[in-house]
């Protein structure tokens, strides 16, 4: 940071650009804490500190914006200054509609901040959001907002093929709650390739933008007010402002803006009191040219609090390119250092002690080292789990119910990549879990329970594997109701079909049991999308239930994608490799302990329980002349609960496996999920374990085949 | 020269002439865009993979990438299918991804230009037609050789390959 404000002393004609990726960065960690401590602030006995922090992240956020001429944000920013200000000082009181407001806000912030880091182009309509933040700051109570159907514009795109959007109007179908959408196009894309569609709906932005990211991804989604209105939006907000549509020029929003007002950094700091203290240092920056808006909001900012400057210099602030490189060549050491392992092994040890402890060191040293470059790209839960307080308390509001959210394991780790894909999925069993698990709250007196419903959010590491669990205690599936949803669709579906078989009709597409449609979830478009998400990053959901006493959903997911302990087993002249989490035991059998059930399937009896055997040779399909008799040996390998008897000719050994993916020059295997590099340089591949299992549980005609 | 000039010079001489590695089926020769090939290696015996089809002889590691190699001979009927220190792997660079191909030898690298290419007439070839841009012609001495000219990245993007998950939708 020192290093850029001098640099900037020196330069004069200075380039403000590069500074806006630090501020981004730091507005986007000043709006998480902001946010988290509205939700966590006591409304009747809000402490100064807290109000003074809260106060703080407004004016930082200002003070950069300014810098930068991002109009919006300094003007909106500059609205919840005014109001924050009057609450710090006790001029006025808090409320809950004022936190309401002031989280609405943060929203909003980040939605522009992301238009100008270019991730969207979504415009922001501040106009009512202003007047709102306006009426509180002069002491009035808000009338509850009436939230009327709103026209919006929305740009579907850049599509390969125009049928894609046309799933939008099912959408619109199937929910009549959504509002309606006409296609302005006649279903034909632009040059462009975008399709247009005029939505008429209650709902917002955002829930919309959610709703069609299941079709078309987010990115390809554009929602403009109706007509398209970018234009006057900026006037409509400025005039709104009063006293200063004297300055509103054309062109010049931002420059006027900052003219006008002088943000606190620039011409009159006396009149923010939280910048006069960092009076000197603001007003030299701002002689120099206006250098740095990172800089000068730190600078002219005393109060900030002291345990994030440690954190700023405890960290380091490293791009995921280069930890994943990090990790490839990690990756290749570990099977360097494996080979040369391998190739000590016929030394004679009284001769060779120097090498052989070289060897030595260097394996447990390139593990360390593993160990530790894995560690890098691991991050708490709390990433996501963090957002639901947020997500509940909204739900709340809107369904009038009342939840208490628990949260567990929040520091159990799992790697980036993991956590930025299982948002979406977590945050729609929350949302379902909320909607249809908790009841209301006269409900659940009238059933004996307390008013507040409870959703738990676990999670915890089993083996090689994170299992997060979303937990209600609400009023749990009805048998009976999802049966008849099934017999309505045209399911097949039985009356005497057990619990967990009734429970998994929740997975088929479209399926749901919501009495009716709210605008939170039961559109049913739901579970089989979040089932097929898990899937693709390797995991897997489960669902239990029991009528009366709640939900439990349970999503496993492989800690990492990249490295796995492995069991490396002989079939024949080959070596496979089975991940160690799915292995049970291992045994060695007579070929008398295999018995068979109908002439076919073939079972062993282990500790008082027949357990599917399957022969990996036959799997695998050995050729015969590799094959080497009767295999003696039985591991026990278990996924997703069940467990299956493989043979094997040997068990060769343990060993740390990179992971490789055998889809990017090739394509995916049936019944192999991944390869790796053994110590002499061949290739194993891995064997899906999950795959396998299904595999010994279906009929032993069509199995070789659907293997 | 500035590298607009030399880019534009570049430009014009392959237009005019484009480089081809040769390399022999049986009694054929084929030749590829040398552009796609990223290296030639000797034969080592891959890593089974299992319901693969006969012409798919598994993956092999080559510096830690994981690289299936095809048997164009196998795949192709021509020649004779058998491995020794002699039999060639073509490692090639198509839409992004690393594939081997195990061809009998590799001859040449040779320059065509484009009145050296003729259509090739419509026939039924073990070779889907599509594949073959062309017949090439080249002296050599006294004699003449007759070069097929694959189009080696649509082939071995081809659904009937196999190498390449097809996108259903």
């Amino acid at each position: 940071m020192g290093e850029m404000s001098s640099q900037g002393l020196h330069q004069a004609d200075f380039d403000l650009t590069q500074f806006y990726a630090v501020f981004f960065e730091e507005a986007a960690e000043n709006l998480a804490s902001y946010e988290s401590m509205l939700l966590e602030i006591d409304v009747a006995d809000a402490s100064d500190d807290e109000l003074n922090a809260i106060f703080r992240v407004a004016h930082s956020i200002k003070g950069g914006a300014a810098t930068f001429s991002f109009a919006d944000v300094t003007e909106l920013t500059h609205q919840l200054e005014t109001l924050l200000d009057r609450v710090r000082k006790h001029e006025l009181r808090l409320t809950r509609p004022m936190i309401d407001v002031l989280i609405e806000s943060g929203d909003v912030l980040k939605a522009q901040l992301a238009r100008y880091q270019g991730s969207t182009n979504e415009t922001q309509d501040t106009t009512d959001l202003v007047v709102r933040i306006k009426k509180l700051a002069a002491g009035e109570e808000l009338v509850a907002a009436v939230s009327g159907q709103r026209q919006l514009r929305v740009l579907i795109g850049p599509l390969a093929n125009g049928a894609a959007a046309d799933s939008l109007a099912e959408l619109f179908r199937d929910i009549p709650s959504l509002g309606a959408l006409e296609a302005l196009d006649g279903g034909q894309l632009s040059a462009e390739g975008m399709r247009t569609f005029k939505v008429t709906t209650p709902s917002p932005d955002s829930e919309l933008t959610e709703l069609f990211s299941f079709h078309v991804s987010r990115e390809q989604i554009q929602i403009t007010p109706f007509p398209p209105a970018a234009q006057t939006e900026v006037i409509d907000v400025r005039t709104d402002v009063g006293g200063r549509s004297n300055n509103a020029e054309s062109q010049t929003v931002g420059a006027s803006a900052m003219e006008g007002e002088g943000f606190g950094f620039f011409v009159d700091l006396n009149t923010l009191p939280a910048a006069r203290a960092g009076n000197a240092a603001a007003a030299q920056a701002a002689g120099d040219g206006g250098a740095n808006g990172g800089v000068r909001g730190k600078k002219s900012d005393p109060n900030k609090p002291e345990k994030f400057a440690n954190i700023e210099s405890s960290t380091l602030r490293v791009s995921v390119e280069k930890v994943d490189q990090l990790i490839n060549l990690v990756g290749e050491l570990v099977i360097t250092q494996a080979m040369l392992t391998q190739q000590v092994k016929p030394f004679d040890p009284v001769q060779h002690q120097a090498l052989l402890t070289a060897v030595n060191d260097l394996e447990r040293n390139t593990r360390h080292l593993q160990e530790s470059v894995m560690s890098i790209r691991m991050i708490p839960m709390s990433f996501v789990f963090n957002r639901f307080p947020r997500v509940i308390r909204d739900l709340c509001t809107k369904l009038n119910k009342e939840i208490d959210l628990k949260m567990v394991g929040e520091a159990t780790e799992l790697d980036k990549g993991l956590i930025e894909k299982i948002v979406d999925p977590l945050t729609h069993l929350v949302r379902n879990s909320a909607d249809h698990g908790i009841e209301s709250p006269v409900k659940r007196l009238a059933a004996g329970k307390s008013a507040n419903g409870t959703i738990t959010l676990s999670a915890a590491h089993q083996g090689g594997s994170i299992v997060i669990e979303v937990r209600d205690d609400g009023a749990g599936l009805s048998r009976e109701r999802l049966l008849a949803k099934a017999h309505e669709r045209g399911l097949s579906v039985r009356d005497d079909m057990t619990d967990p078989e009734v429970w998994a009709l929740i997975w088929e597409p479209g399926f749901s049991t919501a009495d009716k449609l709210t605008d939170v979830s039961g559109r049913g478009v739901g579970m089989d999308v979040v089932r097929r998400n898990i899937a693709s990053l390797g995991g897997t959901v489960e669902l239990d239930s029991a009528e009366g006493y709640g939900t439990r959903v349970i999503v496993r997911l492989p800690l990492t994608l990249a490295i796995m302990d492995g069991m490396s087993i002989g079939v024949g002249s080959e070596i496979y490799i089975l991940p160690l989490g799915s292995v049970v035991e291992s045994l060695q059998i007579k070929a008398n302990d295999i018995r068979t059930v109908t002439g076919a399937e073939r079972v062993v009896k282990v500790r008082d329980e027949y357990l599917p055997v399957v022969a990996l040779a036959d799997v695998f399909q050995v050729p015969a002349a590799e094959r080497r008799g009767v295999a003696e040996i039985m591991v026990i390998i278990e996924a997703e609960g069940q467990r299956v008897a493989a043979l094997v000719d040997e068990l060769v050994g343990q060993q740390q496996v990179v992971v490789k993916n055998l889809e990017s020059n090739y394509r995916r295997v049936p019944g192999v999920s991944g390869a790796t590099i053994l110590g002499d340089g061949r290739v194993a591949l891995i064997i899906d374990v999950s795959g396998l299992v299904k595999r010994s549980s279906l009929k032993p005609g069509l199995s070789t085949k659907e293997m | 020269m500035s590298a607009i000039t030399s880019i534009e010079t570049r430009a014009v001489a392959t237009a005019a002439a484009q480089e081809y590695l040769t390399f022999k089926l049986g009694a054929e020769e084929y030749g590829i865009d040398i552009l796609k090939v990223q290296e030639i290696r000797g034969y080592e015996s891959p890593t089974r993979i299992a319901n693969a089809p006969p012409f798919i002889k598994g993956v092999v590691n080559l510096r830690g990438v994981i690289v299936p190699i095809v048997d164009l001979r196998l795949k192709f009927n021509l020649g004779d299918a058998s491995y020794d220190s002699f039999t060639v792997v073509i490692i090639l660079n198509v839409i992004g991804r690393v594939v081997g191909a195990v061809v009998d030898s590799v001859s040449d690298v040779l320059e065509l230009a484009a009145d050296q290419i003729r259509p090739a007439p419509e026939f039924n070839s073990m070779l889907d037609a599509s594949y073959i841009m062309g017949l090439g012609t080249v002296k050599s001495g006294d004699s003449e050789r007759m070069l097929i000219l694959a189009d080696i990245e649509r082939l071995m993007t081809s659904a009937d390959m196999g190498l390449v998950e097809q996108r259903s939708h």
